[in-house]
């Protein structure tokens, strides 16, 4: 059962990711996106990371994108035109990028080929408990960072999207 | 084996239970405004209008659905898609009521329960945001972008006090698991008073309850807070472009938004399937006694009715009211029936504030709610975390 | 091969892998700023995955919470970044990265 999961959803991940990459519309690339993370989501779950898989939904796919979502709306510039690009990019980009991804895929499947091998439930440390043990005990100090670049990214946002005054 | 079966099991029931209470939901919505306007309401189709719902649903469902030539076909038919299952999903994780024996098998009255269950609800009302943002914009209407884009608006800055307003019982809790966040309201202190989460703990939780509701009403789009839908009767709105079973699907997933989150304030705040007092001073009688004094009350007004048509009409109600009485007493059906009645109780009580409110009060301006989301409604729930917090660590072990 | 067995965790960091060159394809390769910056929040995801996927086979926490910091730090971008493509558009009227350049060819 998990084999067929993690296929049909990495399967979805990767047509999403695709589909993010060539769709000329900008919304047709944000719901892709959207898509992309909730199969990710997914695949957060078969990992026991259950505390991740609902942030990432609540805050990425739920939050984010719809940001990107608002202002492709507000913006409204429509698709993209598609101009000349040069030879050697159409020739040579699919097959170079294809190679690279099979020396990493290479390269992977010989460096962790001990015979761990992802079960659901072998993880159970994902809860929202140990998550909150963790990020309260050890990583309190980033967390408190976190929450001044929160502050800091509100206010160079509402400073840039105010009219001016003249 | 015998898991995905029972599941499946689970599933019909709750599905079709669930579609029955969201098409007889709008027939009480309907005659209840219309006696707070002082009118009938439906009356005409079946005893007392309830064949309505049917004769609506036969007319959405017949109506010629077309496709207007300016739109962006595949978001234009996205959109309430994603609007509906998104509504419907929040249901599986509800919990009806405790661990029940059928037929000797062992199974609790929900589909499943989820470790995070409430961050699954509150994810998947995130989700729900796209629905409407994408009927906005495909329509290619500047009134429908304008009116989903505000409906969304509207729907995420309220989601904040909302999350906030969970985390304060959650503190009390406990535990994220919507089972577990029920039962764990269970007892009685002092021998009488519940320990729903508006009565108990260190610090009650009225105000995480008012927010939660306040936040509620305006993450379903109603009144006060439905100027996004009611520019319809102005001008457009975001499901202005939309005909027969797509509009359908839109006002289906409204109403099933508003049974979630009558269901989840009810697991929250009042307890769940938790019943107001102690069975030892007879709580389990209280169903049956009260669907008796229904059927009494129907009885005396079929036999001297102010209509000749109830003279026909009214027996038959009070005697099917008797019936589902007696069934409450019967021992092999009081374990799932009993704590369901009291949940189905205290989410009705929700649902018929919802409507109330939506007969009594006039709507918010668009400015006026947002400002009262952000400057007023966002602090007050961090306030009451900040207290909740405190008193909790206070008292802790 | 379905039934029992699991996912070899390779195979994660593979995907994490694909997912992470195809957000570097779209970020050199396309001409809308916000596609591109999709094609950022997309290599973001990419990085996630491998994060889990290790706290998975070190059997640790820690990786969730990289993610998890990741995710936070990706949010405050996109508030500011959307915000500065909101001025760009503002002044320019065009959302082609190569209309934005000032600089001689």
């Amino acid at each position: 059962m998990d084999l067929f999961f993690f296929v049909v959803f990495a399967v979805v991940a990767i047509g999403g990711g695709v589909s993010v990459v060539l769709q000329t519309h900008p919304i047709s690339s944000a719901l892709s996106l959207v898509a992309v993370m909730g199969s990710l989501a997914v695949l957060y779950l078969l990992l026991g990371a259950e505390f991740i898989a609902m942030a990432q939904v609540i805050v990425y796919a739920g939050a984010i994108m719809v940001l990107f979502l608002f202002v492709i709306m507000l913006l409204n510039s429509g698709g993209e035109t598609k101009p000349g690009r040069s030879a050697m990019v159409k020739v040579l980009g699919v097959p170079v990028l294809a190679g690279f991804v099979a020396i990493i895929a290479y390269v992977f499947s010989l460096s962790f080929n001990d015979t761990l091998a992802v079960h659901f439930g072998g993880f159970s440390d994902g809860s929202a408990r140990s998550i909150g043990r963790a990020i309260f005990g050890a990583y309190l100090l980033p967390f408190e960072v976190t929450s001044v670049l929160i502050l800091v990214a509100i206010l160079g946002a509402v400073v840039l999207a105010r009219k001016e005054l003249d | 084996m015998e898991f995905y079966v029972i599941s499946l099991v689970k599933i019909a029931v709750v599905f079709a239970g669930f579609m029955t209470v969201l098409a007889y939901l709008q027939w009480v919505e309907r005659k209840v405004i219309a006696h707070v306007q002082v009118r009938v309401g439906p009356n005409r189709v079946g005893p007392h209008g309830l064949l309505q719902p049917m004769a609506d649903i036969i007319k959405l469902v017949t109506k010629e659905g077309f496709l207007p030539s300016h739109v962006h076909k595949f978001f234009y038919l996205l959109a309430p898609f994603i609007a509906v299952s998104m509504a419907l999903v929040s249901i599986s994780i509800i919990p009806f009521g405790s661990e029940i024996k059928v037929f000797g098998y062992t199974t609790w009255m929900q589909l499943t329960d989820l470790n995070v269950g409430i961050l699954f609800v509150l994810a998947i009302s995130s989700l729900g945001v796209y629905g409407i943002a994408l009927a906005g914009w495909s329509s290619n209407n500047k009134y429908s972008l304008l009116g989903g884009l505000r409906s969304s608006a509207q729907m995420i800055s309220y989601e904040l006090p909302l999350s906030l307003a969970i985390t304060a019982p959650l503190l009390i809790a406990g535990t994220l698991s919507l089972r577990e966040i029920v039962q764990s309201q269970g007892g009685y202190n002092f021998g009488f008073l519940p320990r729903w989460s508006v009565f108990a703990g260190p610090f009650p939780q009225v105000f995480s309850f008012i927010i939660f509701v306040i936040a509620g009403f305006a993450e379903t789009n109603r009144v006060p807070f439905d100027l996004p839908e009611a520019e319809n009767e102005l001008v457009a709105g975001f499901h202005t472009e939309y005909s027969s079973m797509q509009f359908a699907s839109f006002f289906m997933a409204e109403y099933a938004n508003m049974v979630t989150i009558t269901c989840i304030t009810t697991i929250l705040f009042l307890g769940g399937w938790q019943p107001l007092f102690p069975a030892s001073l007879g709580s389990n009688y209280l169903p049956p006694l009260l669907l008796f004094f229904v059927g009494a009350l129907l009885l005396f007004n079929g036999l001297n009715p102010r209509r000749r048509k109830d003279r026909f009409s009214l027996p038959v109600f009070a005697v099917v009211f008797f019936l589902l009485g007696i069934l409450f007493l019967v021992p092999a059906v009081k374990p799932i029936l009993v704590p369901f009645f009291w949940f189905a109780a205290k989410v009705g009580f929700l649902l018929f504030t919802f409507i109330w409110i939506r007969g009594t009060l006039p709507r918010f301006r668009y400015d006026q709610l947002m400002s009262f989301a952000w400057k007023f409604l966002f602090p007050a729930a961090l306030i009451n975390l900040l207290i909740t917090g405190l008193l909790v660590a206070l008292t802790a072990k | 091969m379905f039934q029992g067995g699991g996912v070899p965790l390779s195979w994660y960091l593979i995907l994490s892998a694909i997912l992470f060159s195809l957000g570097v394809a779209g970020f050199l390769f396309r001409k809308n700023i916000i596609t591109v910056f999709m094609s950022i929040e997309l290599m973001l995801n990419a990085v996630n995955l491998s994060f889990v996927a290790f706290s998975y086979k070190l059997q640790q926490v820690n990786g969730h919470i990289f993610a998890f910091f990741v995710m936070v730090v990706a949010a405050a971008e996109a508030a500011v970044g959307l915000a500065i493509i909101l001025t760009v558009y503002k002044n320019r009227s065009s959302l082609d990265i190569d209309d934005v350049s000032e600089m001689k060819n």
